[in-house]
């Protein structure tokens, strides 16, 4: 009997905690703030600039200018994208992720890094980003690189056309 | 459009934050006002402290989230861990490796925080094993065990990991005292042949563990532990039981004595005795096991260990009489107090540091046992806490001048004064209190916002689950004059000990990945490119990748009826949160379960021919259902030879 007694008493007095609780507020705003401020950062929509839509969003600011092809940091990248990115890409064929034999003639040095090294947030809200991912179903994880790493992978993406690959 | 939904969601999670934000003028369940918001943390927020509690026989470590008192994860160490391989995976079962040989299970006690100056750094949790005596270290930056040492000479190692101020020491000893070294004598000449030791293990910058001495004491049962701080520094204190020497019954036959023993060791001067070679080099064998730089784990066989009397080291152990069958000794924040948790005593003894010295330089003493001069109850005492409880076992102190005692009969905490050594508040457990914790709570500087009861028996408070029950742990509020209850959770095995540090401490240390270049195991694959099969004998070994969403090779041909094939699955993710599992029908072993960059090894023996799937258990993508491959299974001796694909 004491049971069931304590029971009901537990209930009831949940019940009352949330009815007295619901009348006060007052420190509710910065949790409030908190969420709309998570649903600005997650929205998707926001207008990217031009400099972001041609070169992409991420740690690379500025226009990153190539010059003639570097072929010791194009082998230097070569040793990195076996390792962290050949298992997803091929030079001259669709596997995982697309071919990339002429990724570096269709996009931007630039892009190419900020995609390496900020895929997240490319996903979110580049366009044509999100496009890829409605056509490969895979997003491309973040594989911890480096700026001068994914610089050295540009070069060597710039070196490879399809049919040269090993 | 997704405008609207994410501008709703947030408009729902204000309307949560507005019914559940507390303004203390709530309807109290029992008393406790706005007991659910001070425990609420709203959903994406983190909570405040991490809690570590001893997973009891499970072997293992809860991690718990505090106030929420949700369970974050439990941290795998003295007993397998199907779920990640732990104790499974060729490069993790070293860690079980005992003098015994291969012991699968373990029964964790008291974990215990690593320490600078008397407060807690972060660094390291230690966790000591009853059963088959061991002290694990954890690595706060991983959360996973980083090595396992045993201790040689012990038995029941109870009164353990407690660190010194700086963890210049983590500290064994003997709960169980046996014939010290074994031999093989009757059970009932106790008196004449069982010994009890006080193991000081010494901690390296890297806290790498190493067996400094080991002090020879008499066989009574040493309980509990813990070390001077300030002005105490250099001191450790060890409870004992059972003085009586009994050997059966203990119930009757260790409760005989008014008295029992702490047992005050200055290890400042245990250490001049070594150097000054009075110790003496015992034939101790014990293991040690602790990741290699290729992130495997490997046992070394130590032999030999220094062991030192206080027969012939003097001033270095002392015996403070304390009633009745103390348990928990608790040193107070000032260094100055020292509490014991007599659970057959009608009060709490609280020893002066201060008086135990001037006792110790007039040589106050009533007696001596085997070198080790007994003190003068009377000449050391600084109070007694009158009407504590029945039963009080530890003691915490919150930092503002206040101890909590846990009372297991009574089953409640008592808050008493240091001051006056007087009671002033008591909240009653839901049920059978053992250890209690305040975070940082036995340290020079605790965080005195609650204290956490840690339950022995839970009876009604869940919905009940068949004959076994969860332990169960109490949040308690006590930043106020009186202690608030706020909360009940249940807990993994059973909670003896707890230990609870702020997030901030650590949580941006977190390792989120292994870095593929450093990754330096021996077998390791860590391109595509790489990946292949081999045969050695009737050894096969498989070297494979997986990233989202495909392992390399995933179709294998060749293995035979009995071969023992070798799966060193390297996980080439190098994304935070993107484990992948490795599984495969009839393997005789768990799964594997890889973190980004690491390499783990499953061992399978087919016993039947036929073409066998393995596949990814851990969700990874959106393909995680097509993450597969089969092996194929040929009789012994069959012409197949071994092939593999790659991309």
């Amino acid at each position: 009997m004491t049971m069931i007694s304590s029971l009901t008493d537990v209930r009831l007095a949940a019940a009352l905690l949330v009815a007295g609780a619901v009348a006060c507020g007052g420190s509710s705003s910065d949790s409030a703030d908190a969420a709309s401020d998570q649903a600005q950062t997650g929205s998707g929509s926001d207008e990217l600039t031009a400099f972001q839509l041609e070169h992409g969003i991420g740690p690379v600011t500025e226009v990153v200018e190539v010059g003639a092809l570097d072929p010791a940091m194009a082998q230097t990248g070569e040793e990195i994208f076996a390792m962290k990115c050949s298992s997803c890409h091929k030079i001259d064929e669709r596997y995982v992720g697309p071919a990339l034999g002429e990724i570096a003639q269709q996009r931007s040095a630039t892009f190419i890094m900020n995609m390496i090294l900020n895929p997240k947030e490319m996903y979110e809200r580049h366009p044509e980003t999100k496009a890829l991912l409605a056509e490969y179903l895979s997003f491309m994880p973040d594989q911890n690189v480096t700026p001068d790493e994914a610089r050295a992978i540009v070069e060597y993406l710039r070196s490879a056309a399809p049919g040269d690959a090993e | 459009m997704i405008r609207t939904t994410k501008f709703a969601m947030g408009l729902a999670a204000g309307v949560v934050t507005l019914l559940v934000a507390g303004c203390g003028g709530g309807t109290p369940i029992g008393g406790n006002g706005d007991a659910a918001s001070a425990v609420y943390v709203a959903p994406g927020d983190y909570d405040e402290f991490y809690f570590f509690t001893s997973g009891g026989f499970s072997g293992q470590l809860g991690v718990y989230g505090l106030p929420s008192g949700r369970l974050l994860k439990q941290v795998p160490i003295f007993s397998q861990w199907a779920e990640n391989g732990w104790g499974y995976t060729e490069e993790t079962k070293a860690m079980l490796e005992t003098s015994y040989g291969f012991v699968p299970w373990g029964d964790s006690h008291h974990p215990e925080l690593s320490q600078t100056d008397g407060v807690i750094d972060g660094r390291w949790l230690f966790i000591n094993e009853n059963n088959t005596p061991r002290i694990a270290r954890i690595d706060l930056t991983t959360f996973e065990t980083a090595e396992i040492i045993e201790i040689p000479n012990s038995a029941g190692n109870h009164a353990s990991p407690f660190v010194t101020q700086n963890t210049e020491y983590t500290v064994a000893a003997t709960r169980f005292s046996v014939p010290t070294p074994q031999a093989d004598v009757p059970i009932d000449s106790y008196k004449e042949n069982f010994s009890g030791m006080l193991s000081f293990v010494k901690v390296a910058d890297n806290g790498r563990m190493n067996i400094a001495f080991q002090i020879l004491v008499p066989g009574y049962n040493y309980d509990l532990s813990h070390s001077g701080k300030g002005p105490s520094h250099g001191w450790s204190f060890f409870t004992s039981y059972n003085s009586e020497q009994a050997n059966t019954l203990l119930e009757v036959n260790a409760s005989q004595n008014d008295k029992d023993y702490i047992a005050a060791v200055n290890w400042m001067r245990a250490e001049e005795c070594v150097a000054n070679g009075q110790g003496e080099r015992w034939a101790s064998n014990y293991v040690h096991n602790y990741f290699n730089d290729q992130h495997i784990a490997v046992s070394d066989m130590e032999n030999g260990t220094t062991v030192i009397t206080p027969a012939t080291c003097s001033d270095m152990v002392y015996y403070l009489p304390t009633p009745k069958s103390p348990h928990g000794v608790d040193v107070d924040p000032s260094g100055l107090l020292i509490a014991a948790g007599g659970k057959l005593a009608a009060v709490i003894p609280v020893h002066s540091f201060t008086k135990m010295i001037t006792a110790i330089e007039n040589e106050d003493f009533i007696g001596e046992v085997e070198g080790i001069p007994i003190l003068r109850y009377e000449s050391i005492i600084a109070g007694e806490v009158q009407n504590p409880g029945l039963g009080p076992l530890h003691t915490e102190f919150d930092g503002k001048g206040y101890a909590y005692t846990s009372a297991f009969i009574s089953s409640e905490i008592v808050k008493w004064s240091l001051e006056t050594f007087e009671v002033v508040d008591r909240i009653p457990a839901y049920y059978s209190i053992g250890h209690l914790s305040i975070p940082g709570g036995d340290t020079r500087e605790p965080w005195g916002k609650w204290v956490i009861a840690l339950n022995k028996v839970t009876k009604d408070r869940y919905l009940p689950t068949g004959p076994e029950l969860a332990h169960s742990a109490q949040l308690i509020d006590i930043s106020g004059d009186k202690m608030r209850l706020l909360l009940d959770f249940p807990t993994v095995g059973e909670p003896h000990y707890a230990q609870a540090l702020p997030a901030s401490l650590i949580k941006d240390k977190q390792v989120q990945i292994y870095p593929i270049e450093d990754n330096h195991h021996p077998r390791a694959t860590k391109r595509e490119a790489d990946a292949r099969v081999e045969r050695e004998g009737r050894n096969v070994r498989v070297y494979m990748t997986t990233i989202r969403t495909h392992f390399v090779p995933d179709n294998i041909e060749g293995i035979q009826v009995g071969d023992s094939v070798f799966f060193h699955v390297t996980n080439l993710e190098q994304d935070w949160d993107v484990p992948h599992g490795f599984a495969i029908t009839g393997a005789n072993t768990s799964e594997l379960l890889l973190m980004p960059g690491e390499t783990r090894t499953l061992v399978w023996v087919p016993k039947r021919i036929g073409v066998y799937p393995f596949y990814c258990t851990d969700f990874c993508s959106a393909l995680h259902q097509e993450m597969q491959g089969y092996a194929r299974v040929s009789p012994r001796g069959s012409s197949v030879p071994i092939s593999f694909n790659t991309p």
